[in-house]
């Protein structure tokens, strides 16, 4: 556990000097993910570590950016807590900067949130060398704009995370998941009747042919709800869902691109592309396969979403749908607010920002 | 330099229905405050469109003449936040109050920004569906409003703010440009320009469309009652709910005049001999409810409560919270004149946050009573006073500005859900530093780089010095 935000901000202020881009990064883990690759001279924060701060009666925790998820889980275990939004560990090495910067979130997501939900305040470097904070440890706060949602999924282009407070909620008392062979199009009218329902859903995936519904809470509206939906009662059900938190589910193996759509949950979609995985109660899907762009962000758009090149491919282009001239425009501009010269993470979102 | 009356009156007319602009200085004075009542002011003109059209056409013409516009739904804001500007037009959205569509399927409503928060419930109860949050006053406010205030409510600690409730939203630049923000999905592919409008009290853009997210109605609820002979006894009550793992629906506080203020107004049965009163609610299935509200029930009990009463029918259920959901209008009956204040403080400093307002209140000899969102620790202080005379007004705004900054010094923040607006302006300082003042005014300048979306409001603007610094005494109209 260590203290590194002095040095954190001297990086900032000799590269800005220098007109020198930082690639942050610290675990590593997400080099090669969710966003374009970024050849400017790698700033490791893996060493800015430790909790600052942990209140299990007031659900929130908060931490360096370069601290461990695991150290974190290890923690909040220990009090009957988690952190609800199901963030991939990827083997010990994802730091909580680095998923607030990507912004994953596993299988809960509809229903917990995401860690753009949970996160109540950060502190940054901005790319004028400034250490600032806002939101806080408080679960209401609207002084000022959030600036620290925006940081979520904005891949560290608009400053250096060195603190996040996020809010923690209790570990459900019990789980249970029912499984059902179903085609793609039956399953995504299913998955969404049931979380209209009042049950404590809390996963809802399809997976080669099979539905997967999880079922977490007290005891009794767990026992309840599973009852009255019938369906195969799985044995072990945590490594369903564990494999599609740390995608090491056989769906993710190999170097084919994988792409994530992010689309309205009950949107029809082609199914004849290649192999599909279907998590978030619909709300994402997996697909593998080289595949056309223009097709995948045509389809996207139909069904009210985008699409991501999430991982492998050519991460030197274009990874994510392009935006419209008035968003384009405003987020540049957003950009330039916190990073004037343009060196935090440089290419990293889009290759104009 | 300003522009004439006459000639924004003249382009606007063009485009607008005759009684889509308001001149008259009579009929603009319903325009002129919001739920705030302390800061008034009269705007050049009021406008109120009813197509987006309109909306987008006002912009375009109020940007090339560089005319401010101050956006308003409903009125019911608590910060002055769409008090309108002496030499601008205030946007009335109120009459864009379409229901578009409710998708019961992929649970989402997409709304005009005019609709209240309670009619999107309304529309959606009839396929088991409701929008989860619900300010206090929900039957008028617009969920325009909500998602420039980030509104809460009572079941916020379980269901989250507005924020965490939307999808999209339709957005007007100030040059009049129109904008998608956020997708049917969950996920925005660049910057969360979502998270970042929520809460930005108008002074970014200008929402002309919502879709927002439908949770299921909870099978049943339930309100467990409890009074206490202390503060402190009755916040540790409330880390104990939490510590137990339970997450209640809603956890409120009240403190003993606000206790029999509202008793006296809602008959609800509250024991008017507590010092601290706790309705803690607990939702869910039959089953989940049960166990809950006996839990918590045997915790209260354990922890020393006074008394303790738990909710056996609806009707009781409603009685408990009639109590709580009026209480500011009952503590309004006990002077002419009330000020509410919305820091948001950690739950464990509760009792000694309670402790030094009452120490206050004896320093100013100004009453107060106090309400608090105890699940997640926003506060609302209920000063007490008389507007008719100057000095009250002038120990109540000081005596609040001291609560704000206490919030502040003991971990919190100086707005919990009711926004900054005029009235927190000068407290922003205590909160943030001059380098994070900065950061906020860029971001500004990046949607509005001629500040004329509701100026003077939210975010104090140092670098131009061109701060709208308005006291009310000086924009008192009467």
């Amino acid at each position: 556990m260590s203290d590194q935000g002095d040095a954190l901000v001297e990086a900032v202020v000799s590269a800005r000097q220098e007109g020198r881009g930082l690639y942050v990064t610290a675990g590593g883990s997400k080099r090669n993910l969710a966003g374009r690759e970024c050849n400017a001279a790698p700033l490791d924060v893996s060493g800015h570590t430790g909790i600052v701060d942990y209140h299990p009666g007031e659900l929130v925790l908060t931490a360096r950016a370069g601290t461990p998820l695991a150290e974190l889980e290890k923690i909040l275990e220990q009090h009957g807590q988690a952190l609800p939004f199901e963030p991939p560990g990827f083997d010990g090495k994802a730091t909580i900067g680095g998923t607030l910067a990507c912004n994953l979130s596993g299988p809960a997501r509809p229903w917990a949130g995401s860690v753009r939900d949970l996160v109540l305040g950060v502190q940054l470097i901005n790319g004028r060398g400034e250490l600032l904070n806002f939101g806080g440890q408080v679960m209401k706060n609207v002084a000022g704009y959030d600036v620290s949602r925006l940081q979520a999924g904005a891949l560290g282009t608009l400053g250096i995370l060195t603190r996040i407070s996020l809010k923690v909620l209790p570990r459900p008392e019990q789980s249970l998941s029912l499984a059902y062979d179903l085609a793609l199009p039956e399953a995504l009218v299913t998955m969404n009747r049931r979380a209209g329902e009042p049950a404590p859903l809390s996963g809802a995936c399809w997976v080669a042919g099979r539905l997967y519904l999880r079922l977490s809470g007290s005891p009794g509206a767990v026992a309840h709800s599973a009852g009255r939906w019938g369906g195969e009662r799985l044995e072990d059900d945590a490594a369903v869902w564990a494999s599609l938190r740390e995608l090491t589910h056989p769906f993710f193996d190999g170097p084919e691109p994988l792409w994530r759509f992010s689309v309205n949950p009950t949107a029809p979609m082609p199914g004849d592309w290649g192999p599909m995985l279907v998590d978030w109660c619909g709300a994402q899907r997996w697909l593998r396969g080289a595949q056309d762009p223009a097709r995948l962000q045509a389809v996207a758009a139909q069904a009210g979403g985008h699409v991501c090149l999430f991982r492998g491919g050519d991460r030197s282009g274009e990874v994510r749908q392009p935006a419209d001239p008035v968003s384009r425009r405003l987020q540049l501009r957003l950009k330039q607010a916190f990073d004037p010269d343009g060196i935090l993470n440089p290419g990293r979102l889009y290759s104009w920002l | 330099m300003p522009v004439s009356r006459s000639e924004l009156l003249r382009r606007l007319r063009r485009h607008l229905p005759p009684d889509a602009v308001v001149e008259d200085r009579e009929s603009q004075r319903p325009f002129e405050c919001d739920a705030l009542t302390l800061y008034r002011e009269l705007p050049l003109l009021v406008v109120l469109p009813e197509t987006v059209d309109q909306v987008q056409t006002i912009l375009r013409e109020c940007h090339a003449l560089g005319v401010p516009v101050v956006a308003r739904g409903s009125g019911t804001g608590l910060c002055a936040g769409s008090m309108p500007h002496p030499e601008g037009v205030l946007l009335g959205l109120s009459r864009l109050d379409r229901i578009l569509e409710i998708d019961p399927l992929a649970r989402t409503a997409r709304v005009q920004p005019g609709v209240s928060n309670l009619a999107i419930s309304g529309a959606a109860a009839a396929h088991g569906l409701h929008y989860a949050p619900d300010p206090s006053s929900q039957i008028a406010c617009s969920i325009g409003g909500n998602v420039a205030e980030n509104s809460g409510g009572v079941h916020c600690l379980k269901y989250g703010l507005t924020v965490h409730n939307l999808l999209s939203l339709e957005l007007l630049t100030v040059e009049g440009e129109r904008l998608t923000v956020g997708t049917q999905g969950l996920e925005s592919p660049g910057y969360d320009l979502l998270a970042l409008l929520t809460g930005s009290e108008g002074l970014l853009g200008i929402v002309v469309e919502a879709t927002v997210r439908l949770l299921p109605c909870p099978e049943t609820a339930q309100v467990v009652m409890a009074g206490f002979g202390s503060v402190s006894a009755a916040g540790d009550a409330v880390g104990a709910v939490i510590a137990a793992g339970i997450i209640p629906a809603g956890l409120e506080m009240m403190d003993q005049l606000a206790i029999q203020a509202a008793e006296d107004f809602a008959a609800a049965g509250y024991p008017r001999d507590a010092a601290a009163l706790l309705l803690c609610e607990v939702d869910g299935t039959r089953e989940e409810v049960a166990e809950h509200s006996e839990r918590v029930a045997a915790l209260f009990r354990e922890l020393g409560a006074t008394s303790v009463a738990v909710s056996r029918d609806e009707a009781e259920r409603a009685l408990l919270w009639k109590g709580r959901k009026s209480a500011f209008p009952a503590v309004g009956r006990l002077a002419p004149d009330y000020y509410c204040m919305d820091g948001t403080i950690p739950r464990g400093q509760v009792s000694r946050v309670l402790g030094e307002i009452s120490r206050l209140s004896d320093e100013y000899g100004l009453a107060v009573a106090n309400v608090f969102h105890a699940g997640d620790g926003n506060l609302h202080p209920l000063i007490l006073y008389d507007a008719s005379d100057p000095e009250q007004i002038h120990k109540a705004e000081a005596f609040g500005a001291r609560i704000l900054e206490l919030s502040v010094a003991v971990g919190g923040c100086i707005t919990g859900e009711h926004g900054v607006g005029l009235e927190k302006l000068q407290q922003m300082p205590s909160q943030f530093t001059e380098a994070e003042l900065l950061q906020l005014e860029e971001i500004k300048h990046a949607f509005d780089p001629h500040l004329t979306l509701n100026p003077g409001k939210g975010v104090p603007i140092l670098r131009r010095c061109q701060e709208y610094r308005a006291l009310p005494a000086r924009h008192r109209h009467e």
